[in-house]
């Protein structure tokens, strides 16, 4: 257990490093970050001293291994165009996202499972077959385009909720949050809705092939011939049975859940990660973009891993096994 | 089943089953008729400023423009004929899904067979890759590629490629390891036979339905991909305008009830994907031996 728990931590670290390499190498290549920073006509003595600054002057690998040396130390810089610590910046935007993917997140699971339980309870059912095609256009329509109808729909046309930013927030430990304001959730219902487009498809598709396979084994069997009503069956026993792949996917597409933040904070103007780094790519904020996608890739990272490791304490197998 | 059915005759008919596959099928073929005819057909040359009158911009559907046609789906904000615009975004769409998927499908069936065939050490390196890949979000993979490469028509191409090829490498390494292990393959490669052989006439045609499937799912996904990363701005030029892109300019418009611009070449790239979709899905379902009867 400890040898196969050693070796996933060495394989985490070893794409960390690549990751922080690939990004910090290709980020270098985009262009010249001192065009960005300032205009073209200010006197060359200025334009060397920002170089200076902010050490664009020194060889790339010495400005790696000093970026990989503040990166231990939880110092990812300052933005280029905020002139404040990127990680301030980071965590100034984070409660944004998060609160939007985990209510979006929760959402998705909350109802996704229900309507996929019954799919798979009664599969030739018209409920059934609508519900599944529901699923089918949340799998094939983009994210992007959703967000749009959504605008279109509730915002344009009927007028009812509104269609941008965080509205009212509320302040605990020094950060806003917005779900705890009537105004606030009025803000987050078109853009979590949006969110969980996806994720309430791909919860459908989970609990129905789920439900489908347990209603054909003998725990069910017995459950109906020792008189319980088929209610209590889905409850007590299916919901049981098919509750471990959907946490581990609810796990792991919290993660993935944050990638398309991307798309739906850019639509609704939602003032998170998400678009930051969006108007980050596009103002060339280096220091920001290179701090995102380490963070990213860090949380991944570290949601494969525990994904990993509480796979070996579930299944003995995987402990004895070297990987393969 | 007579004797002289081919076998591509025999799949059709089986394909033929699903009048929605049918009716999907039919979709793309006509868009993609469209799409190469678009220079033919198009009442404009999107492309030709000269072309274009700013009197003529944000004109609802219908509207008869300064140069006499009817812009029938209106005009966006350069006063660009939106039909026109939609045939040749619909032509840039395409070409990116295919070239991205054709390209992946060489490079991760050519990696999936390799891995299964060499196996050993090599083997379990590249898989674990791929497999960490996939378990990060393709639009993930494509906005870093696209922040560390810079925007471009190659760029795009190469982030598609990036984050799709995997899903090809996976599914050929597991229909190409199964079919390794059989005793024929074992029979074979004790036979002097050289190793492309082997793996040309007995892993690839094996592999082969199993890759269709994910190059029909992986091409729409790739025009999804590329519609949302152009969305975003960070698709491609501003000289090429995909469908993603006629929808980001036209997004800005929709507040002041001027839908049509976003809307109908959102339309068009909606009955594109899940036509697509609904055709792979059908061969998905004829090349699954669990649900033959």
């Amino acid at each position: 257990m400890l040898a196969f728990l050693v070796q996933r931590l060495l394989q985490a670290m070893a794409v960390m490093i690549a990751m922080s390499l690939l990004v910090f190498v290709g980020v270098h290549f985009i262009g010249n970050p001192i065009d960005v920073l300032i205009a073209p006509d200010v006197p060359q003595n200025i334009r060397l001293e920002t170089i200076a600054l902010y050490g664009l002057d020194r060889p790339l690998w010495e400005q790696y291994a000093a970026f990989v040396g503040r990166l231990l130390r939880g110092d990812f810089g300052r933005s280029f165009v905020f002139n404040v610590p990127v990680l301030d910046l980071i965590m100034g935007r984070l409660p944004a996202t998060l609160e939007l993917v985990l209510i979006a997140t929760l959402g998705a699971t909350l109802v996704g499972v229900p309507l996929g339980i019954y799919a798979g309870y009664k599969p030739d059912s018209v409920v059934a077959k609508s519900i599944m095609a529901l699923s089918i256009l949340g799998f094939s329509v983009p994210t992007f385009w959703i967000g749009i109808i959504l605008i279109l729909t509730f915002a344009v046309n009927l007028e009812w909720l509104p269609a941008g930013n965080r509205g009212e927030t509320v302040d605990i430990f020094g950060v806003g949050w917005s779900f705890l304001t009537l105004d606030g959730l009025k803000h987050m219902a078109l853009p979590a809705l949006n969110l969980s487009f996806f994720k309430l498809a791909m919860m459908i598709r989970l609990a129905r092939a789920g439900t489908r396979e347990v209603m054909l084994t003998d725990t069910v069997k017995f459950a109906r011939a020792a008189g319980l009503t088929e209610g209590t069956i889905l409850r007590r026993h299916v919901l049981k049975l098919i509750a471990i792949p959907i946490v581990t996917v609810f796990g792991l597409e919290l993660g993935s859940t944050l990638a398309f933040a991307v798309v739906t904070e850019t639509i609704f103007s939602w003032p998170g990660v998400g678009r930051l780094i969006i108007e980050s790519i596009t103002v060339l904020d280096r220091p920001v973009m290179v701090a995102y996608l380490v963070l990213v890739a860090l949380l991944f990272i570290l949601i494969n891993l525990t994904v990993d490791v509480v796979y070996a304490l579930i299944d003995p197998r995987l402990r004895q096994a070297p990987a393969r | 089943m007579s004797k002289q059915d081919s076998p591509l005759a025999l799949f059709w008919r089986e394909f033929a089953e699903s009048r929605i596959a049918v009716v999907a099928l039919g979709v793309v073929a006509i868009i993609i008729i469209l799409a190469l005819a678009a220079p033919l057909i198009a009442p404009q040359d999107p492309y030709d400023l000269a072309n274009l009158s700013l009197s003529d911009a944000r004109r609802p559907p219908g509207y008869v423009g300064s140069n006499g046609y009817v812009h029938w789906l209106g005009t966006d904000a350069n006063g660009r004929d939106l039909l026109s615009a939609i045939l040749y975004g619909l032509r840039i769409s395409l070409q990116m899904g295919l070239v991205a998927g054709a390209i992946s499908l060489c490079l991760g069936a050519t990696l999936g067979i390799a891995a299964a065939y060499l196996g050993g050490r090599l083997e379990a390196l590249a898989m674990r890759i791929v497999d960490l890949q996939l378990s990060f979000p393709a639009i993930l993979l494509a906005l870093v590629l696209v922040a560390v490469l810079g925007q471009g028509k190659t760029q795009l191409i190469i982030a598609l490629i990036a984050s799709q090829y995997a899903y090809f490498a996976r599914t050929a390494h597991g229909a190409a390891s199964a079919e390794r292990s059989k005793d024929y393959v074992e029979a074979a490669l004790a036979t002097p036979l050289p190793g492309w052989r082997i793996v040309f006439k007995h892993l690839l045609p094996n592999v082969m339905p199993p890759l269709i499937v994910v190059a029909t799912v992986q091409v729409a996904n790739s025009i999804a991909l590329e519609a949302t990363l152009s969305f975003l701005g960070l698709g491609l030029p501003v000289t090429e305008p995909s469908l993603g892109m006629l929808i980001s300019n036209g997004f800005q418009y929709m507040m002041s009830g001027r839908t049509w611009i976003s809307v109908y070449p959102g339309i068009a790239l909606i009955v594109l994907i899940v036509a697509i979709n609904l055709v792979g899905d059908q061969i998905r379902d004829q090349f699954n031996p669990r649900l033959k009867r």
